[in-house]
């Protein structure tokens, strides 16, 4: 699930639930609508309520960015608790990790 | 000192996306017995998503087929955790474990499933045969707290 905070151009997409390849499926359709209808200076990705998320969340990520910053916007990640950080880590996007900080 | 096997279990399940989150659970259940950390939880949840994964994104590429996790527990604290699928094989293992590479680009996979599990587990093997199917095999020693 997911659930959007609009805030003129930046777009907070808090995710809901386990991000694997059976759920990002469907979140990649919800963002992507998104994307469409808004081009996002700015899309934060807020995993609060996120528990789990393997590398399946890194290509849905990934897919985002591209297709965000073909808008010429850019993506953040916030909130991603650690075992989901270290995977994020792994994958080289560790500099879309606002850590820390609350975007 | 030969460690001994305490504890077992297989579990068998179609090759539905639905099924990575059972089996991801119920590996962490078994695993839950040694009293891991929940950085070893999430660690090996995060591995056996990943195998389980392959093997219903490329090893039954197109069909269904059985997937099987099979979990040992061992006297001097180790979790062996095997995914097995009688699936199509994969043709060059080391390609498939260089980490980015990926023969399904087009379905968003990130082509990182093996460089996770070798990072959050201890040992990995992959065992393939094309036509035959593919078996990777993990081992985590988890670490023993003070109670």
């Amino acid at each position: 699930m997911i659930k959007l905070y609009n805030d003129g151009k930046r777009i907070t997409a808090a995710l809901y639930g386990d991000i694997d390849h059976h759920a990002a499926r469907r979140m990649r359709e919800e963002l992507d609508n998104v994307i469409a209808r808004s081009a996002p200076e700015m899309l934060i990705i807020d995993l609060e309520n996120v528990g789990f998320m393997d590398s399946s969340g890194i290509g849905l990520i990934l897919g985002r960015l591209k297709a965000v910053q073909a808008c010429g916007g850019d993506i953040i990640i916030k909130n991603a608790r650690p075992s989901i950080a270290a995977v994020i880590k792994l994958s080289g996007l560790s500099g879309l990790l606002a850590e820390g900080v609350n975007a | 000192m030969k460690r001994e096997l305490i504890n077992e279990a297989r579990v068998q399940f179609p090759s539905y996306s639905a099924n990575e989150s059972f089996a991801r659970s119920a590996a962490a259940t078994f695993a839950s017995q040694c009293d891991p950390t929940v950085q070893e939880i999430g660690e090996i949840k995060t591995a056996v998503s990943e195998a389980v994964t392959n093997a219903v994104v490329h090893g039954y590429r197109d069909s269904v087929g059985v997937v099987e996790l099979l979990l040992r527990r061992y006297s001097d604290g180790v979790i062996y955790i095997a995914v097995k699928d009688k699936g199509r094989g994969i043709e060059d293992i080391g390609q498939a474990m260089t980490p980015l590479f990926t023969t399904a680009p087009d379905e968003e996979r990130s082509g990182l499933g093996f460089s996770v599990m070798e990072s959050f587990m201890d040992k990995l093997r992959v065992k393939s045969s094309q036509g035959k199917g593919t078996t990777v095999i993990m081992e985590k020693k988890l670490s023993r707290r003070e109670k």
